[in-house]
């Protein structure tokens, strides 16, 4: 077979090609011949194909992102911003933090171990390239109905690999998220989160500069893994000698991520890289023009010096490969010799496959014959930009109308009535308790961790001599987010905030996983307009700018799209982590207050999904002033003693806070219902801004006195006591009923 | 002289760190040991930390089990040296056939990450004089592959000579047989335990300070010594 | 009883990540000239009645739908002689 050589594509202008197979639009590839003065060749056109898919190029989803930038907040604390792998955040004493959450969601549903695994690989390669060593990771997940038989399937296989891979990296997982709701059907969403950390000098960038630099690709060796759909060209040129269908499914190596780790990081130590990028979708097409792109734009590669796994691979195939645990470096010509050694040491195969050339073309050579000659930028950063239709759905107002009031949905009116919907709500999946899960991943090695599953945010120490720490906290609810997207986005954001604040960290910036349906559909485009414009409304008001993250479209079966769902991360950091504040009620005698104002709001509720599997009217009202000021007072009581437990209201309200807080600590608690309150609303309403904290009797003037002094009411509810959960007046549920209820209930259902 | 107690590196360690640090906050010099180097600097102990060396593929710690520095540590291991392998080092010392049995897949065929109660059975090893003999403790276990598994006349022997070190109390983990957390050679100097002692030695990031014991203990007998 | 044997190996273009461990530790103990290792599965199925198709089928379908993962794995049937 005949290689499609650059030549050769100037001599066959009209040799018909398979754009459309490839996933191209008719104007794009068009497109592309007028970028080029010509076809392209096939290695060409499966560079822009996949550079140009949504996945790469954000084409639907990056005129609304833009928001993200145009209303930043003014932060000293971002060192590098949106656009390099992750986003980078000075947290003091010469540290800096970088962290990034992503979504890998459709290659867990096809092969759930291997697609989570992946999904962690992948996040902790986009932190080391920016120079990081990674210390923590965290995973925001979502599955379809606990009890549908798939979750059977998806679940244990999703948590296996993310343990897994974890565990074998030795990263301690620190947090995040396990939600069941039936519109995740089908669809489940694995989103994966990591934290890196390093000093100023560190930071690492994605650029090739400097003429004569050489490229050098090390890790694993390349094979035909995740090049399903370029299988449509190598179908072309191949004769059928070769394995007929290439895996969509990409496998993934821990032991080898872990040996790429070290020698990346030792490499950093002796300063041998100019630029680095990490290998994770379209491959060494996309490091390629990137690190080109990024810099000044000249780079030639030989593909023939690629170590392969499996040699019947083509150029085409070799440009698309996904295989896992690669990473791309830009190396000055004397550092070259010890860069090898270095990959030596440590069983790291590496080949220095091209050189940053003056011109400002990205060549590649195969078998001597020049099979792509493209300018960078029209790959990596100057792909199709659509403006998509978007229009609030015609079923929005139906939704909001239905307002989960007494009348339509029916209340407990009695003691034994709360009493019921206390243990339903924290017995169902959702609130439940998630150590199977969770006991599945190593929370301890490193020897950092200060608080992690079942707390309000994952904390860990980064400096043992000086006790200064980062804690990061991920939310979203979907269910708000349906009923209203603009607020939903800023419930996530509102809720990771406090949950950094609760456990006494101070908020600094965001990374978020934008997870919708299809961008086609002009219902889903208006909830993603609306959610990243409530997103970056929300984070100019709390200063906190959004410095990375990932946007993944069509979520969806048929026409049914899962609920919008931005799932937010927040980064904060503490000077002394050993002033945290955990959520366990810990200290019998100690006073609860509960902060913030409460309002009867049901709509999106954890209630109204467990009782009455309802879902309607408008989510809780977003105050950011109010969260700004929830959060001074959290972290200022953290630090001067004057709090022993915090634990933020969410789902399930101040009941399911009150049941985590006192199992967590082994103690109940005495609570009155304040006067003028109803109490099925002061139980379940899911008001936000609110916290509930323990405050040690000593303490309460000086705590009271700072709630007034600035404006937080701040409401005493009771007192930690006995070995129940004690609501004056309504009920009385015991630990032993409330751990019945709580726990066991994930494995009951999967085990 | 400051004790050196040696924490060996192989590809794939992962709490090598933190046996470095449980080795400091115990008053030792820790030295980080590299699996290519048969050298091992002058050591007075050493510890085989956890992790999945080698990815665990194989065997857990087969591989790692024919590195360099394993040759010299089994020399000195034979001639006294104390040795301390937590979880894949214990299963690095089972491979080396220092100490009997093997490691197998939990029984619930999942990792399990926990606060694991023990109790200490044997408090005169070199790694557990610290302790008193029926002593409880409490320290994280984490892993997948922990179930230690032997015949049954090396189990009974392992009874019969007092080399059970820790057994499990309250939850057996991982369905090791006669609930065993940690066995003995004879002489008493190597040491295997599939808990993590270095992830309880400070109240900040561990559930207690109760496996700091392990390192304090080397430390007192390598000064008697 | 019969013994129908099943043979589950990851498809070749799958990394096999075992399988290069071993081949790469294999050198390093004097165990040269090996160019590749992949590592795979087997399990031995002890039938209570007669290995005849509909039985082999049935067995096929096992292990198409449960003990092989077919997104990443390919398997093999075959029956042993019946042990003495």
């Amino acid at each position: 077979m005949s290689l499609d050589t650059v030549k050769n594509a100037e001599q066959t202008p009209d040799a018909a090609q398979p754009w459309a197979e490839l996933g191209l639009k008719e104007d794009e590839y068009a497109r592309i011949r007028e970028i080029l003065g010509r076809r392209p060749t096939g290695a060409e056109l499966a560079m822009y194909s996949v550079m140009w898919s949504e996945h790469c190029s954000y084409k639907s989803s990056k005129v609304h992102l833009k928001q993200f930038g145009e209303k930043k907040p003014d932060s000293d604390a971002m060192l590098v911003g949106i656009g390099e792998n992750a986003g980078v955040v000075d947290v003091g004493q010469g540290y800096a933090v970088t962290f990034k959450v992503e979504s890998h969601n459709h290659p867990s549903y096809i092969e759930p171990y291997q697609g989570a695994a992946t999904g962690i690989g992948g996040i902790v390669r986009d932190i080391l390239a920016m120079g990081a060593r990674p210390v923590a990771v965290m995973d925001p997940l979502r599955f379809g109905a606990a009890d549908h038989p798939d979750t059977r399937r998806v679940l244990p296989g999703i948590v296996a690999g993310i343990g897994g891979y974890g565990n074998c990296l030795g990263l301690p997982n620190i947090g995040g998220e396990v939600v069941f709701d039936s519109c995740y059907q089908g669809n489940p969403l694995v989103n994966a989160l990591c934290v890196g950390v390093m000093k100023h000098e560190d930071i690492h960038l994605a650029q090739a500069s400097g003429a004569g630099n050489k490229v050098i690709l090390y890790g694993a060796r390349t094979g035909g893994d995740g090049i399903g759909g370029v299988s449509v060209l190598a179908s072309e040129t191949f004769d059928d000698t070769k394995p007929a269908k290439r895996p969509a499914v990409q496998v993934g190596d821990p032991f080898q991520e872990k040996l790429l780790i070290e020698c990346t990081l030792e490499i950093f130590r002796e300063k041998l890289v100019k630029g680095i990028q990490d290998l994770g979708g379209a491959g060494l097409s996309c490091a390629t023009s990137e690190l080109a792109s990024a810099g000044s734009g000249g780079m030639r590669i030989d593909l023939d010096t690629v170590h392969l796994r499996d040699n019947t691979l083509s150029p085409e195939e070799i440009l698309m490969s996904e295989s896992q645990e690669r990473m791309c470096a830009i190396v000055e010509p004397d550092k070259v010799a010890r860069f090898l050694e270095i990959c030596e040491k440590w069983d790291v195969i590496a080949n220095v496959i091209g050189e940053v050339t003056d011109g400002e073309r990205l060549e590649i050579f195969w078998h001597g014959e020049l099979v792509v000659d493209v300018p960078p930028r029209t790959v990596a950063h100057e792909g199709p930009t659509y403006q998509r239709p978007y229009a609030r759905p015609s079923w929005q107002d139906a939704l909001q109308a239905d307002a989960p009031t007494g009348e339509r949905l029916a209340r407990p009116t009695t003691g034994e009535g709360l009493k019921a919907d206390l243990l339903k709500v924290a017995g169902h999946p959702n609130q439940a308790s998630k150590s199977w899960i969770t006991d599945q991943y190593d929370r301890y090695v490193l020897g950092n961790t200060v608080l992690s599953h079942g707390e309000d945010s994952g904390m860990i120490r980064i400096d043992d001599e000086t006790n200064l720490g980062v804690s990061v906290a991920t939310d979203g609810n979907g269910r708000y987010a349906k009923l209203d997207p603009y607020t939903g986005a800023q419930l996530a954001l509102a809720e990771a905030y406090r949950n950094v604040a609760a456990g006494g960290a101070k908020p600094l910036a965001v990374s978020d996983c934008l997870n919708f349906g299809s961008p086609e559909d002009p219902d889903v485009m208006w909830q993603f307009a609306e959610a990243t414009r409530g997103l970056a409304d929300a984070c100019l008001v709390l200063g906190t700018p959004v410095t990375g993250g990932n946007v993944s479209l069509y979520n969806q079966t048929g026409e049914v799209a899962i609920h919008p769902t931005p799932v937010v991360a927040v980064l904060g950091v503490i000077d002394d982590v050993t002033r945290r504040t955990p959520v366990a009620f810990a200290e019998e005698g100690q006073l609860l207050y509960l902060l913030g104002d409460t309002a009867d709001e049901l709509g999106g509720s954890a209630w109204s999904q467990v009782v009455h599997d309802h879902l309607g009217g408008l989510p809780p009202k977003v105050d950011l002033e109010r969260e700004r000021l929830l959060g001074d007072i959290l972290i200022a009581a953290s630090r001067d003693g004057m709090i022993d437990a915090a634990h933020d209201l969410s789902d399930g309200g101040l009941g399911q806070a009150l049941v985590e807080s006192c199992l967590k600590g082994g103690h109940g608690a005495r609570i009155i219902v304040p006067e003028g309150t109803d109490p099925f609303v002061f139980l379940f309403s899911e008001s936000a801004g609110r916290a509930v904290v323990a405050v040690p009797r000593s303490e309460e003037l000086r705590f009271n006195d700072m709630c007034t002094a600035r404006g937080l009411p701040a409401t005493r509810i009771g007192v930690v006591d006995g070995d129940s959960i004690d609501v004056q007046g309504q009920f009385s549920v015991t630990l032993a009923e409330l751990k019945d209820a709580h726990t066991g209930v994930i494995e009951a259902l999967l085990a | 002289m400051t004790t050196r107690v040696g924490v060996v590196t192989f590809p794939g360690s992962l709490d090598d760190r933190d046996a470095q640090r449980a080795v400091r906050l115990a008053g030792a010099e820790p030295v980080s040991l590299w699996h290519r180097d048969e050298d091992l600097h002058q050591v007075d102990a050493v510890v085989l930390p956890g992790g999945f060396s080698y990815g665990d593929y194989l065997r857990c710690g087969a591989i790692s089990r024919f590195s360099p520095v394993m040759t010299t540590i089994i020399e000195q291991a034979k001639l006294g040296m104390p040795v301390l392998g937590i979880c894949n080092g214990f299963q690095v010392l089972c491979e080396s056939h220092l100490l009997p049995g093997a490691l197998t897949r939990n029984d619930s065929l999942h990792f399990a990450c926990r606060d694991q109660k023990l109790r200490i059975e044997n408090a005169g090893t070199a790694w557990t004089r610290d302790y008193s003999a029926g002593q409880e403790i409490v320290v994280p276990l984490k892993n997948g592959e922990g179930r230690f598994v032997a015949d049954a006349h090396v189990l009974d022997e392992l009874e019969a000579e007092g080399r059970v070190v820790a057994r499990y109390l309250d939850v057996n983990p991982n369905g090791s047989y006669r609930d065993i957390a940690g066995i003995t050679n004879a002489a008493g100097n190597v040491v295997g335990l599939m808990p993590h002692p270095e992830h309880a030695v400070e109240p900040l990031t561990g559930p207690t300070t109760e496996g700091l014991g392990f390192f304090t203990s080397v430390l007192k007998q390598l000064v008697n010594a | 009883m019969a013994r129908v044997v099943v043979d589950v190996m990851l498809k070749p273009e799958i990394l096999d990540p075992q399988g290069q461990a071993v081949q790469r530790a294999l050198p390093r103990l004097g165990f040269t000239g090996i160019a590749d290792v992949r590592q795979g599965k087997r399990f031995e199925l002890e039938l209570e009645g007669p290995v005849d198709d509909a039985a082999l089928a049935r067995i096929r379908e096992a292990a198409e739908t449960f003990l092989a993962n077919t997104v990443i794995e390919d398997f093999t049937v075959r029956v042993e002689e019946a042990a003495k």
